[in-house]
């Protein structure tokens, strides 16, 4: 109480003598225009890291370890940007898992069934035929469900909780309840491992590619507000943007890069193209896992999509304010539409990547990937109220869901234990972004 | 301007009913260019009903709107807006999540040739209208709930200006506003009428808009009691014709003026 007393005479005290003094941490994070929330998020996240680390006796921080959860958090994380959307808008989807149930299993047919006996065996095309079915049907669904909640007026909880029956249900139908495996080789590819992975050098001419894409963004916002002779961030804060996010960028490629090929796999590569067998063994790095590429693609189109397109203006402004959303002339029932509409396309690159993933289609994919996924939207900073969310933070909050995970599947804890925790973190989690937000008002 | 215009708006016999309700019984009420009409009665009276078929937000069952002498066919707020009505409602101005800028052009943002959102030209102009209506406006980057109330109402007339709207809609300005605030609004209402803009004041309380309005029309139970010119009638009077509906002799009445046995 003291600290807080203090701080505040003395930026009081600083008007008058320059802005040399003051809080030099709050001066950093406004001349930044860093999001305090979110950086919050990212302790958090470390904590839980460290911890682990510190509790598996160094298990948790390896690239092996880092790069697999990457590629598991992929399919919550793709779901959760729509999610985010979803939520935003005062409304919910509980058949997020049952249409990623419904149409991984559709492809999976797709690609093991029927495109085969059509095209030939592993033909270049299937996987993209399968995949644009998937997406097709996922938006399909998604459209019936949105049209029945915009336009016949019942809640999208119901409408919802009737889908995740319905499509679950469904998914069994298709097959009678078989699993469908083996995936299709290139299909395959979308699940990650050692061959859905891109290598050292590609990883590295994605990450600088990142970079470039960084700095660009940063000095194209800082031309704009120039032209318009808009406030503007100090110089040296906009330095310390790019270099904080080009760090972050190539550190993960270079993590990334630091977990190599098993060595039953490196050597059955070495011999299919005649490299002598090294002493001390080969080391081919994996690379970013395919997966995790997809996923951040959706998530930067995501963001593009609710931060410059009026669609996306349109679904915080009717999270805000259905009413004043409506009178200023917006189709809000559209617009509700289509939310649902992407949210199905989304579970459809979700169900690719991980019936990719699985190398086979079962009726329980997906079960339980509904409360993930909120959960995952409301640890990154959804409000339930509506009109405020990231699609950067729900992918965040995904994160942490499966770290948490994974780190209890490291410790060996039960899986009903792992339920109860992820049970408790959501329900704190949520707690302290109310305190948050109470102070912050 | 020695003949008299045609009114800017004319609503014709109105009715709309809710349920069964006669929310608003053959009611007509018009408005000429450049003039302030405000429109009287208790909650309940049916104005800002009748208000809201002008503006799109219902649709009528009888009636006929004329803008400028011609049937205007409005459905929604959208068809309102074409026709250059614009509405400033008592409470549900804003979407207080998002800034100032994304609320002046809500619904008809200015986009780049990419079809993206073209924010900084946006909060360009934004900071040029509100400079002009309140120069004190700064907290351009903070979503519409952090503001006080006077601001977010000037955000919300700064929406109606930007437009160019011909016929401006207030239902109850200056109901959230203090004492300062709301001189500001009558300014600016005047500023408005100068410009050949036609207004309706929307009130229950006649003491914020006597002297602002040229004429007052007043309703009780979903009809128009009658309305009257303000040089020729008193508050006084008009106060009997919102509480008892007892027409003056200054005025003209309505369908729901009092019977006189």
């Amino acid at each position: 109480m003291a600290d807080t007393m203090q701080t505040t005479t003395k930026s009081t005290t600083s008007v008058g003598t320059g802005q040399a003094e003051g809080n030099l941490l709050s001066r950093f994070f406004r001349a930044t225009e860093i999001d305090t929330r979110m950086l919050g998020m990212i302790g958090a996240l470390l904590i839980i890291w460290v911890g682990f680390h510190i509790l598996t006796g160094g298990l948790f921080l390896t690239p092996r370890n880092l790069w697999n959860l990457s590629v598991q958090t992929a399919s919550v994380a793709v779901m959760a940007t729509g999610m985010v959307l979803v939520i935003v808008t005062r409304n919910i989807d509980l058949s997020v898992g049952s249409i990623l149930g419904f149409t991984g299993m559709i492809m999976g047919v797709l690609q093991a069934r029927l495109l085969p006996e059509m095209l030939g065996f592993n033909h270049p095309a299937i996987w993209l035929i399968t995949l644009c079915a998937g997406l097709l049907i996922g938006g399909l669904i998604g459209t019936l469900h949105g049209a029945i909640i915009a336009f016949l007026s019942v809640p999208s909880f119901i409408v919802t909780l009737g889908g995740l029956l319905v499509w679950r249900g469904a998914t069994w139908f298709v097959t009678s309840g078989q699993t469908v495996a083996p995936m299709d080789a290139n299909f395959r590819l979308m699940g990650g491992g050692t061959e859905g992975s891109i290598g050292a050098t590609w990883s590295w001419i994605v990450g600088i590619l990142a970079c470039l894409a960084i700095v660009a963004a940063i000095i194209n916002a800082r031309r704009q507000r120039k032209r318009f002779h808009f406030p503007r961030r100090p110089v040296w804060a906009e330095y310390v943007l790019v270099a904080l996010g080009c760090a972050i960028v190539l550190g993960a490629v270079w993590i990334a890069n630091q977990y190599y090929w098993p060595v039953n796999i490196a050597r059955r590569y070495a011999e299919a193209n005649n490299i002598a067998w090294p002493e001390g063994g080969l080391f081919i790095s994996q690379g970013i896992a395919v997966p995790v590429l997809m996923a951040i693609a959706v998530g930067i189109v995501m963001t593009f999509i609710a931060t410059r397109l009026r669609f996306g203006r349109y679904v915080f402004a009717i999270g805000g304010n259905p009413e004043a959303a409506e009178l200023a002339g917006i189709k809000t029932r559209w617009v509700t539409v289509k939310i649902f509409a992407l949210m199905g396309v989304l579970c459809a690159i979700a169900a690719a990547i991980s019936t990719a993933r699985l190398n086979a289609a079962t009726n329980a994919q997906g079960e339980l990937d509904e409360l993930y996924t909120i959960a995952a939207a409301v640890i990154g900073g959804t409000s339930l109220a509506g009109g405020m969310g990231s699609i950067a933070g729900a992918m965040l909050g995904a994160l942490v869901m499966q770290s948490l995970q994974s780190g209890m599947v490291l410790l060996g804890i039960d899986t009903p234990f792992q339920r109860i925790v992820v049970g408790m973190v959501l329900v704190v989690a949520v707690w302290l972004d109310t305190v948050y937000r109470a102070k912050a008002k | 301007m020695t003949e008299p215009t045609n009114p800017l708006v004319e609503m014709k016999n109105i009715s709309i009913s809710f349920g069964g309700i006669h929310a608003v019984e053959n009611a007509s009420v018009d408005l000429f260019p450049g003039e302030v009409v405000a429109l009287l009665g208790h909650n309940g009276a049916g104005k800002s009903t009748l208000i809201k078929i002008l503006s799109g937000a219902y649709k009528r069952d009888a009636g006929d709107i004329l803008i400028n002498g011609e049937q205007a066919d409005i459905r929604n707020p959208r068809d309102a807006k074409k026709f250059g009505i614009e509405t400033i409602y008592q409470t549900l101005a804003v979407a207080d999540n998002v800034d100032a800028a994304a609320n002046l052009y809500l619904g008809r943002e200015l986009q780049t040739k990419w079809g993206t959102l073209d924010d900084v030209a946006m909060e360009a102009n934004t900071r040029e209208v509100m400079g002009r209506l309140n120069p004190n406006f700064k907290r351009f980057k903070e979503p519409v709930k952090a503001l006080s109330g006077g601001q977010r109402q000037s955000v919300a007339i700064a929406r109606a200006i930007l437009f160019d709207a011909r016929i401006l809609i207030m239902d109850e300005p200056t109901a959230a506003l203090g004492p300062q605030e709301t001189a500001q609004v009558g300014d600016l209402i005047k500023q408005l009428k100068r410009e050949g803009i036609g207004i309706f004041l929307i009130s229950h309380d006649i003491h914020d808009v006597f002297d602002l309005a040229d004429r007052v029309f007043v309703m009780k139970n979903g009809k128009v009691v009658g309305h009257a010119r303000t040089e020729d009638v008193t508050k006084d009077e008009v106060l009997g014709m919102i509480i008892l509906g007892k027409v003056p002799p200054g005025a003209t009445p309505g369908p729901g003026a009092m019977k006189v046995a």
